[in-house]
C-alpha cells in the first residue's frame, strides 16, 4: 500500500502560498499568540492582554495581521470581538512538507537499492 | 487542533550497506545520480554552477531539472538549492525562495550513514520556530514504516 501511494503523482503544492503566513508568523508576539489559540477557544483582546505586556492597540494589530494572513478569525460577540485560529493554513503547510518527506523516502529508497546492488 | 510540533526542516537519516565511497560516486557523478534520482542530467555537478536536466520519473517527465550547485565536499557532504518539486511547467518559480538540500556521509563500520536535509521552508528564525509546523510523532513513525515495507518491496 505504501509504495503505491508514495509513488502516486502529488501535486506540488507550492511555497508561495505560504509567504504571507510565515512572514505573518515571522514575529514572537504573533507567534505565541498562534500557540496560545491553538487550543480552539475564542479570546477576546481582554483575554489576551491580560497577562502580557502588550497594550491593547498593539495587540488589535497583531491580530489584524494574522487574521489578513488568515491564520485567525474575528467574530463579533455581544461587545467584544472573539478571535479564534483557523488551523487550516498550519495544516497545509505540515501537509506540503508531509508530502516533500514522503518523496525523498521514494527517492532515497531508489539511492539504497542502487549503492547496495 | 493536536500540537505537533517543529520547524522547517526534512531530515532523513538512512543507513546503507556500501562504503562511502560509492555512496559518494552514486551521489556525485551526474549520471549515476540521474539513474535513482530519476533525471537525465546534461553534465558533471559544478559548485556555484546550475545543474540542469529533464526528470525521468514515471508521471514527472515533463518536470525540468534545475538547481544550482553549493558544495562538493569529497566524501563528506554534497548540497544544492532548488525550489522543491517545482514542476508545474506553466509557472515561474525563479522568485520563490529556494530550499537548501544537503546530503551528508559518515562512515558507519563497513556501510554509510547518509543524513539527507531540506531546510528553508519558511525564513522563521531557528528560536522562533512554532511547535504547529511539525509533523507529529505519529506521521514520523508512519513513514518510517513506509520507508521499510517500500524497500523490502523493491529489493
Amino acid at each position: 500500500m505504501s509504495s503505491k501511494r508514495a509513488r502516486g503523482v502529488a501535486t506540488p503544492r507550492r511555497l508561495r502560498q505560504f509567504v504571507p503566513i510565515f512572514a505573518a508568523l515571522s514575529d514572537e508576539t504573533r507567534l505565541s499568540l498562534v500557540t496560545r489559540l491553538i487550543d480552539g477557544f475564542p479570546r477576546s483582546i481582554s483575554q489576551l492582554t491580560a497577562d502580557s505586556k502588550i497594550t491593547r492597540q498593539a495587540m488589535t494589530k497583531h491580530l489584524r495581521v494574522l487574521e489578513n494572513a488568515g491564520l485567525v478569525r474575528g467574530e463579533t460577540a455581544g461587545r467584544e470581538c472573539l478571535f479564534e485560529l483557523e488551523p487550516r493554513p498550519l495544516e497545509e503547510i505540515r501537509d506540503y512538507l508531509d508530502q516533500v518527506s514522503k518523496q525523498w523516502d521514494v527517492t532515497l529508497s531508489r539511492l539504497k537499492k542502487l549503492v547496495e546492488s | 487542533m493536536k500540537l505537533p510540533i517543529e520547524q522547517d526542516r526534512i531530515e532523513k537519516q538512512i543507513e546503507l550497506k556500501a562504503p562511502v565511497a560509492r555512496v559518494w560516486r552514486a551521489l556525485t557523478d551526474h549520471r549515476e545520480f540521474g539513474e535513482w534520482f530519476g533525471v537525465n542530467l546534461e553534465g558533471p555537478f559544478v559548485p556555484g554552477q546550475p545543474s540542469l536536466g529533464q526528470m525521468t520519473i514515471p508521471g514527472y517527465e515533463h518536470g525540468k531539472w534545475r538547481v544550482i550547485v553549493q558544495r562538493l565536499e569529497p566524501e563528506r557532504l554534497f548540497s544544492f538549492t532548488w525550489h522543491p518539486y517545482a514542476i508545474d511547467q506553466e509557472k515561474d518559480y525563479s522568485n520563490e525562495t529556494p530550499t537548501l538540500v544537503e546530503f551528508r556521509l559518515e562512515r558507519k563500520g563497513e556501510g554509510t550513514l547518509l543524513t539527507l536535509t531540506e531546510s528553508g521552508f519558511s525564513k522563521i528564525p531557528a528560536e522562533r520556530r512554532l511547535e504547529a509546523f511539525r509533523m507529529n510523532d505519529r506521521g514520523w513513525a508512519r513513514q518510517m514504516e513506509d520507508i521499510a515495507s517500500h524497500v523490502e518491496q523493491t529489493s
